[in-house]
């Protein structure tokens, strides 16, 4: 290779190299809030190695599973609320508001909104989140055992909602 | 030891090379878009959670793997670009950023409609919608500098450099659903374990991937042939060619 090319040719990988440490060292530094969401254990145990906890008032995401049985709908109005676990502490969330169709028990959300106390959240948007497993109805039906009901064939008696409790 | 490859720098060769392949990969190109697409969105079973809505994925999906397969082989040629000093890499830089540009910015659509009805949402900022709009921002950013200045050949050297350096988001892009949490669900596909999608679901979208790839290549030969044409038109070939 020739000298000047060599030259170049080390110029231009120094910039790289100098670079993506520059980006890894900025993304290491922001780690926290790159991510979106607490989770429930994060939120509840704090975060990090300082342990740092939310608190009360602070505007914040929270992400984790719709615990099954929790989700408690106010007849007279679209108020609900529901617990959300990862792996330990549950967290209660209540919202006001028309839920995503993939809202259900056991789906994984992410909720906006204002910590009330240690754990609980007053929500002012509720996104549901899926993961990346697609497949026919017949085969989750046949893998998972559940059931798949297109929206135009639901009934209000299917869903498994649960009254009271407002 | 790449002696072989020199002629390939040479205008006039890679203008007929390019010539000869655009026919046949246009052709292609598009008979597996239609099946990929076709088979995608009309003859695949429903998904059980998302139902129909799902089947945007046959868009979103390749449209978006092959925003950041261009992207590399943009920076791989603004790399030749500015090392090497090839005319023709140079001019691939400027040829290839707008078809980038263009996937980039179906797949940011493609998912905000596939986002809205699934998630609730257009738009979150979590970190794979926000890397990929950083992606739309550079592929913008190559296109400008490269016109950017009265001296074209300044222009090229400094897109080519801005490409280079861009390359660092690629794998923000690809690995931000693992580094952090994002709202956006992790990869179907990936090479190493079993795809999490079923068999009928992945043949059609291994077949669109396929084709926006082969679209892509379609598109760069179309766009180089005409870019050398535009450097190299007081060259005698050209003038030889017009004549014809």
């Amino acid at each position: 290779m020739q000298p000047r090319r060599q030259k170049r040719l080390a110029a231009v990988i120094l910039v790289i190299a100098l670079l993506t440490g520059a980006v890894a060292a900025m993304l290491y530094a922001l780690q926290q809030n790159i991510d979106l969401f607490y989770t429930p254990s994060q939120l509840v145990e704090g975060l990090g190695k300082d342990k740092v906890k939310p608190v009360p008032g602070q505007r914040l995401r929270i992400g984790g599973m719709v615990v099954p049985g929790s989700v408690q709908r106010d007849p007279n109005s679209l108020k609900v609320s529901f617990d959300l676990v990862d792996t330990g502490p549950l967290v209660r969330v209540t919202y006001e508001g028309i839920l995503p169709d993939l809202f259900r028990e056991g789906q994984g959300i992410v909720a906006q909104g204002i910590l009330v106390d240690a754990t609980t959240i007053d929500a002012s948007e509720v996104l549901a989140k899926h993961d990346e497993e697609y497949m026919p109805p017949e085969v989750a039906e046949a893998m998972k055992g559940i059931k798949h009901v297109p929206p135009s064939q639901q009934t209000t008696s299917e869903a498994p909602v649960k009254e009271g409790r407002y | 030891m790449f002696k072989w490859l020199h002629p390939y720098a040479k205008p006039e060769t890679v203008y007929r090379l390019c010539g000869r392949f655009y026919p046949w990969l246009m052709l292609s190109g598009v008979a597996l878009l239609a099946l990929g697409n076709i088979w995608g969105l009309a003859f695949t079973p429903p998904d059980y959670q998302q139902g129909d809505s799902y089947r945007i994925i046959h868009i979103h999906v390749p449209s978006a793997i092959m925003s950041m397969g261009t992207y590399s082989a943009m920076a791989i040629a603004a790399f030749i670009a500015l090392v090497w000093q090839v005319k023709v890499a140079q001019w691939s830089v400027t040829a290839i950023a707008p078809i980038g540009a263009v996937y980039t910015a179906i797949a940011l659509i493609t998912g905000m409609a596939w986002g809205k009805p699934m998630w609730g949402t257009w738009w979150v900022w979590d970190a794979r919608l926000t890397s990929e709009l950083i992606l739309l921002f550079l592929y913008l950013g190559v296109i400008a500098l490269s016109g950017a200045f009265s001296d074209r050949q300044t222009g090229a050297k400094a897109a080519s450099l801005l490409a280079v350096i861009g390359v660092i988001n690629l794998p923000v892009i690809h690995f931000s659903v693992e580094w952090w949490n994002t709202l956006h669900q992790g990869a179907s596909i990936t090479k190493f374990a079993k795809p999490s999608i079923d068999p009928s679901m992945l043949w059609p979208l291994l077949i669109s991937i396929l084709a926006f790839k082969v679209l892509m290549l379609a598109l760069v030969c179309l766009r180089l042939r005409t870019a050398i044409l535009q450097n190299e038109q007081h060259r005698p070939w050209v003038k030889a060619l017009v004549e014809e």
